[in-house]
């Protein structure tokens, strides 16, 4: 869209544009310059020889068991934390979009997780669910579970998985319950005329419509669960047991930062960056036709 | 019927509440037990008024592994405030000039601010910490938080808000003589004053939040962050003193919480209208 009416020049416009421009270039466009270079290289031991590679730090990595088993790790937890935090946001904002008493008081209640860091939400369910000083740790372990997360994996997995999808929940209510106010009440009196109810209605009528807000917070809740939450594996897991909890993001730090495999970590970055670059594609054509309609 | 279904509604709401309320609330109780009876895993629902001075103990002495919580709060309050204020400021000024103005390569300026919409600091990590030490910004407030102001959503969003502003508005104002930027801080500013405060909240909130970004670009205790504070003092295996760290875990929710409940209306408008 284009309006009609501008201011003329250009010095000022170019002068306005320009400190996002420099920080754009200096801190996206170089790192992800000098990331693709170094993916394609590698370092001597010692760092002082660097030669070109070519695509040698990808077949490495996917040929490496460890990345592929990251891979699947990443999968599940992004998958889990984005039905937990989708599905829990759903219901709350189904049961809060009526005329209720006190709705204002419990939409406070159900938005104030947003502020809330991932790294601290961690450290909250640290004090629920550790085995030994944890409340709901110590009744599991009272009721003969071997709960014990810092030696199951799949315990561990589960932890990380509940503390990261708790302070989403929020963002993903207030997006629905927006969602299925801006529903038209005609067309819902419509529905309630023909007979529509309960379910049925939600089915037929408020489901179909709200589409579109739960496609994008699909990949909203997805790009939060892979890059948001390294804070809560590192505090809570760091990873482990084994290597249990090791999403993506985690092993590019792991990698880059305490193994200092650049070249690796920098090819494992490039495939990030495609991922996101895909999730971006696919939201962008669906905000596209939603902004055109 | 009908008061049969609200019913079923103040249970799931209610409950939602309860599970959002509850490790907060044990968090508080266990920041005034004894760190020997938390160990015990004697928690309690019932918090020791007589013990609420370790909220003070930490503030001024911190705990095991950090300094005083004051200042990693303070370092987190101008950390959040930079990156919230930095990022509107660019993002209106070049939403600005790509929506009221023609220039050369206006449309490049454009897509090379788009296309960085969705790369997060964390896919770009390591590469993005070698600039910052050809930039000598390691250690520094500066590296801390200038690379997190670049930022393509801010910009997209105020340029949906700008390209909506009628032509009537502009054409009626530079009747009246009024300059770009006369115009810009009489009409634009004003009119989009939901996005701002919306922004606003969803970017502080964002910079309070950084994890990873601190833990790499700030080794020095000076810049610890509250939420790098905490994590670091659980490190510590053998002698975490959890009700330490509960205390600074309360303490470093009460700020970002108030401005996501104090700008609520705003917060709630803005971001459901402008998708995020």
């Amino acid at each position: 869209m284009e309006r009609r009416t501008i201011f003329p020049g250009w010095r000022l416009p170019l002068l306005l544009v320009a400190p996002q421009l420099l920080l754009t270039l200096v801190f996206f466009y170089w790192p992800a310059a000098e990331g693709l270079w170094q993916s394609l290289t590698r370092t001597d031991a010692f760092g002082i020889h660097t030669r070109f590679v070519g695509l040698a730090n990808f077949a490495a990595l996917f040929a490496d068991p460890r990345y592929r088993s990251s891979v699947a790790i990443t999968l599940v937890f992004c998958a889990a934390v984005t039905a937990l935090s989708l599905g829990s946001g759903l219901v709350l904002a189904l049961a809060a979009d009526r005329e209720l008493r006190g709705r204002d008081l419990y939409r406070v209640l159900l938005i104030w997780p947003y502020a809330v860091a991932p790294a601290i939400a961690a450290v909250l369910w640290l004090l629920l669910l550790n085995p030994q000083i944890g409340t709901i740790g110590r009744w599991l372990v009272a009721l003969g579970v071997h709960w014990d997360y810092a030696l199951n994996g799949t315990q561990a997995l589960l932890l990380v998985i509940v503390a990261s999808a708790w302070k989403q929940v929020s963002y993903n209510f207030l997006f629905v319950l927006a969602g299925l106010q801006s529903i038209p009440r005609a067309v819902i009196e419509a529905a309630r005329m023909d007979g529509a109810k309960g379910f049925h209605r939600f089915r037929t009528i408020q489901l179909p419509l709200l589409a579109p807000t739960l496609f994008f917070l699909v990949i909203v809740d997805l790009v939060y669960a892979a890059f948001d939450t390294f804070g809560v594996i590192q505090a809570m897991t760091q990873g482990g047991p084994g290597r249990a909890t090791e999403t993506l993001v985690f092993k590019v730090y792991q990698d880059g930062v305490v193994n200092l495999d650049l070249g690796s970590s920098a090819a494992q970055s490039v495939v990030l960056m495609g991922g996101v670059i895909l999730l971006t594609a696919l939201q962008f054509r669906f905000l596209g036709r939603r902004v055109a309609s | 019927m009908s008061g049969c279904r609200d019913w079923l509604a103040h249970l799931v709401l209610g409950l939602g509440a309860a599970l959002f309320l509850l490790p907060i609330w044990l968090a508080f109780c266990a920041a005034t037990l004894d760190p020997a009876a938390i160990d015990r895993g004697e928690l309690s629902l019932v918090p020791r008024l007589d013990h609420l001075g370790v909220f003070l103990e930490v503030l001024r002495h911190g705990g095991p592994g950090v300094g005083p919580v004051w200042r990693m709060l303070a370092v987190s309050a101008a950390m959040a405030l930079a990156i919230a204020l930095g990022k509107i400021a660019i993002s209106i000024l070049s939403a600005y000039a790509v929506v009221f103005f023609r220039f050369p390569f206006r449309r490049t300026a454009f897509w090379i601010i788009f296309v960085t919409l969705m790369l997060p600091v964390e896919v770009r990590i390591i590469p993005t910490y070698a600039v910052m030490a050809d930039l000598h910004f390691i250690d520094t407030f500066q590296g801390l938080t200038v690379p997190l102001i670049a930022s393509a959503t801010a910009t997209l969003l105020f340029r949906q808000t700008f390209v909506a502003i009628p032509d009537e508005l502009l054409e009626a104002a530079r009747m009246d003589g009024a300059g770009p930027l006369r115009f810009l801080w009489d009409v634009v500013l004003p009119v989009s004053a939901a996005n701002l405060a919306a922004l606003f909240v969803i970017l502080f909130v964002y910079g309070w939040n950084q994890y990873l970004w601190p833990l790499l670009a700030a080794t020095s205790p000076r810049l610890d962050t509250v939420v790098i504070g905490i994590v670091k003092m659980i490190g510590i295996d053998t002698s975490t003193e959890w009700n330490k760290v509960m205390a600074t875990a309360v303490l470093a929710l009460v700020p970002p919480v108030l401005v996501v409940v104090g700008l609520q209306r705003w917060f709630v408008k803005g971001l459901t209208e402008g998708e995020k």
